[in-house]
């Protein structure tokens, strides 16, 4: 059966596909893991860093991946703020209104970039667009080998921050007990900006390694983020091992499933690992390690 | 206005004065007022510019915008006084049920007709909806034959239907194979999943067949698609001669882009409505993958100084000159002149006069236009082929820019 023969490069290309939603997925879980909110606005800034690389490529000549440090202390930034001035004052404390704020963020978000840059997919050509990689068991296209080693390095980065740095302790700290990080002279309100700061880098960075092999129109955050949630859940909300083990999971369970089922019920087994998580382990393969 | 002990503060005007301030400040508020006043029709535009079509929903608005402006620009519509055309934009969201709902809007807001709304799904709830108020509907794209089976009165198509595009393009497809010896004698289809993609890949499985082509397999894929690799490994281990997708611009890209890295050597890419093939910003970004791949699809008379002129303008906007927009053109010139013969904004007289039309001032290899049951019958489909990074039309030969070249040369593509 031709399912068969060609197995194993199916099996590739999925682990390469699960790198990028890990990336995605690694922004969510964080900011899930301290906060412990959904942000609904993910995919809408993921759409705006993929933008951003864009016009850095477009308008400066930047490649994606000389682009990245920027983005990330780009997207950085724009975290902080968002937190600091508008999540954290709009939501007045209360989880359900931060729901409501993020999702407001992400319709004005789509909506502005539908008003600036209009519907239309845009894409950019790298020199290294049509290279592929020479595995001996199968060919992987150079955007896809180098987003699956950036993805293994960022989640090993953060992993580090957090258990290994003052900054990962105090995250950490509020994480666990928000009272008891405020009693100990931690600043709650500045550790939230920080890591929702931190997830929206990660997302400058995925953008960048994401923008080489795909596109970018408004809409194209919701193409990511629904698997990213997918993600998160089945890796262990908070958990970054959880996120890069979830993606890559679901990334050949999509790419298998799709070569046996059919392109369209491959997706299916997304949702499906979902549902089965959601009913017989909620807290996700690798429970939960901030909260 | 109240002063500081709360009493009105009084202030001496004569009646003189409070007459010539209310003389002023209506000259201010209606400035038109004093001159003749040019009589308005409102054409509804309606079409999915927010939502997962905006891209196609923008291209379509922005044609038919461009057609209002140059109509009123020729002194409108002259037997009616030299009323002006004035479009009521709708945005059908990419949703039937909102598109619906937007016809009732329009009906309501006095449209006298509209036009749109890109894709089929939503045409087939907004001609229902606008068949309730007797609101004439121009279908501008749309290709699913349902839209004009239904006995629907008001409703006008255009374009080419479904049944009329697999036609043309298998057709074309088996002279261009015998004209080269027919070296293609394998296909592989991949297609999207929604009712356009998938029932055009259910006639291609029952006419290929018919026509001496092996189908080796038919692959559908969802919208939107995150990796083609499985798609193309698959088609690798197959090797057919040619591959015919059908699917929309996004997918399209992934799917020509994967194909290209993968170095695929087939005999041909023969798309039809293919979502990139016949596009100039495919051809533009995607010079390699798009080289010599055929697309049986919508294209403007390239002999025509009026399809150039208005190429020229959309492309001086930042546009790319896609099928949305010269077939939205049309339509509302298609309009344009039924009310001009209707001498009336009646919905009833548009509509009758639609129903006679013999159009032909448009920019589409058409002919003259003549509607039998809602369907231009002077409406076909071209064959494009990207050749030296551009878009050559080579079926018909009548309207032929270029000459096909298949199979493709090995090492291109």
């Amino acid at each position: 059966m031709i399912e068969f023969q060609i197995l194993l490069p199916s099996i590739v290309n999925g682990l390469t596909l699960g790198a990028v939603y890990a990336l995605v997925a690694l922004g969510l879980t964080l900011i899930y893991g301290v906060l412990h909110i959904i942000n609904f606005a993910h995919g809408s800034l993921l759409m705006a860093a993929l933008y951003a690389a864009f016009f850095a490529h477009e308008a400066l000549g930047l490649d994606p991946y000389l682009a990245m440090p920027l983005l990330a202390a780009a997207f950085f930034m724009v975290g902080y703020a968002l937190q600091r001035w508008v999540i954290g004052k709009a939501s007045h404390g209360k989880d359900q209104n931060v729901l409501l704020v993020t999702l407001g963020i992400s319709i004005a978000i789509e909506n502005l970039a539908l008003y600036l840059f209009r519907a239309d997919t845009r894409t950019i050509e790298t020199p290294i667009s049509y290279e592929m990689l020479d595995l001996g068991i199968a060919l992987v296209p150079y955007p896809r080998a180098i987003g699956f080693v950036a993805a293994l390095g960022i989640a090993a980065l953060l992993w580090w921050t957090i258990e290994r740095t003052d900054l990962g302790r105090a995250i950490r700290a509020v994480a666990k007990e928000r009272q008891g990080a405020k009693l100990v002279g931690i600043d709650v309100d500045h550790v939230f900006a920080l890591s929702f700061g931190i997830g929206t880098a990660v997302l400058g960075a995925a953008a960048c390694l994401l923008l080489p092999s795909f596109y970018v129109s408004p809409g194209v955050g919701n193409v990511f983020v629904l698997v990213a949630f997918t993600v998160v859940v089945l890796g262990g909300m908070g958990s970054f091992t959880g996120a890069l083990v979830g993606g890559l999971a679901i990334g050949v369970t999509e790419s298998v499933g799709g070569l046996f089922l059919g392109q369209q019920l491959g997706q299916l087994g997304i949702f499906v690992i979902f549902i089965l998580l959601l009913l017989f382990r909620p807290t996700g393969l690798f429970g939960s390690r901030l909260a | 206005m109240t002063n500081a002990n709360g009493k009105f503060a009084a202030k001496k005007f004569d009646r003189r004065t409070v007459l010539a301030g209310a003389a002023a400040i209506g000259t201010l508020a209606a400035p038109g007022l004093g001159r003749a006043q040019t009589p308005t029709i409102k054409v509804g535009v309606l079409h999915p510019v927010t939502g997962a079509l905006a891209f196609s929903g923008g291209q379509a608005r922005q044609g038919a915008v461009l057609a209002i402006e140059d109509i009123n620009a020729r002194g409108g519509i002259r037997s009616m006084g030299g009323a002006r055309l004035e479009a009521l934009l709708a945005d059908a969201q990419s949703r039937p049920d909102v598109g619906a709902a937007e016809v009732d809007k329009l009906n309501e807001a006095g449209a006298v007709a509209i036009v749109g709304p890109f894709a089929s799904g939503i045409a087939l709830a907004t001609t229902q909806a606008a068949a309730r108020h007797n609101l004439p509907h121009i279908v501008d794209v749309g290709v699913v034959d349902q839209i004009v089976t239904r006995g629907l009165t008001n409703t006008f198509r255009f374009g080419p239907g479904i049944g009329t595009i697999v036609d043309t393009a298998l057709e074309n497809l088996v002279r261009i194979n015998d004209q080269a010896g027919k070296p293609t004698k394998t296909v592989m289809i991949v297609h999207e999943e929604s009712a356009f993609g998938t029932g055009m890949a259910t006639t291609l499985n029952q006419r290929l067949p018919q026509l001496g082509f092996e189908v080796m397999e038919t692959i559908r894929h969802a919208n939107p698609t995150r990796d083609f690799s499985n798609i193309v490994l698959r088609i690798q281990a197959r090797k057919p001669d040619l591959i015919i997708p059908s699917n929309y611009y996004d997918e399209y890209v992934l799917f020509a882009r994967a194909l290209q890295q993968n170095r695929v050597q087939t005999k041909g890419i023969y798309s039809i409505l293919g979502g990139g093939a016949s596009s100039y910003r495919f051809v533009k970004e995607f010079p390699q993958a798009a080289d010599l791949v055929m697309d049986c699809n919508h294209w403007f008379d390239p002999r025509k100084a009026a399809s150039l002129a208005l190429k020229n303008r959309i492309e001086a906007q930042g546009l790319f000159f896609t099928y949305e927009v010269f077939l939205a053109y049309s339509c509302m010139l298609l309009l344009a002149d039924a009310i001009e013969r209707a001498r009336s904004t009646d919905k009833a007289a548009v509509t009758a006069a639609l129903a006679a039309s013999t159009f032909s001032d448009h920019i589409m290899p058409y002919g003259p236009t003549r509607f039998v049951n809602g369907q231009n019958q002077g409406a076909r489909p071209v064959v494009t082929q990207v050749q030296q990074r551009d878009i050559k039309l080579i079926f018909p030969v009548e309207f032929a820019s270029g000459n096909p070249v298949f199979p493709r040369p090995v090492g291109r593509g």
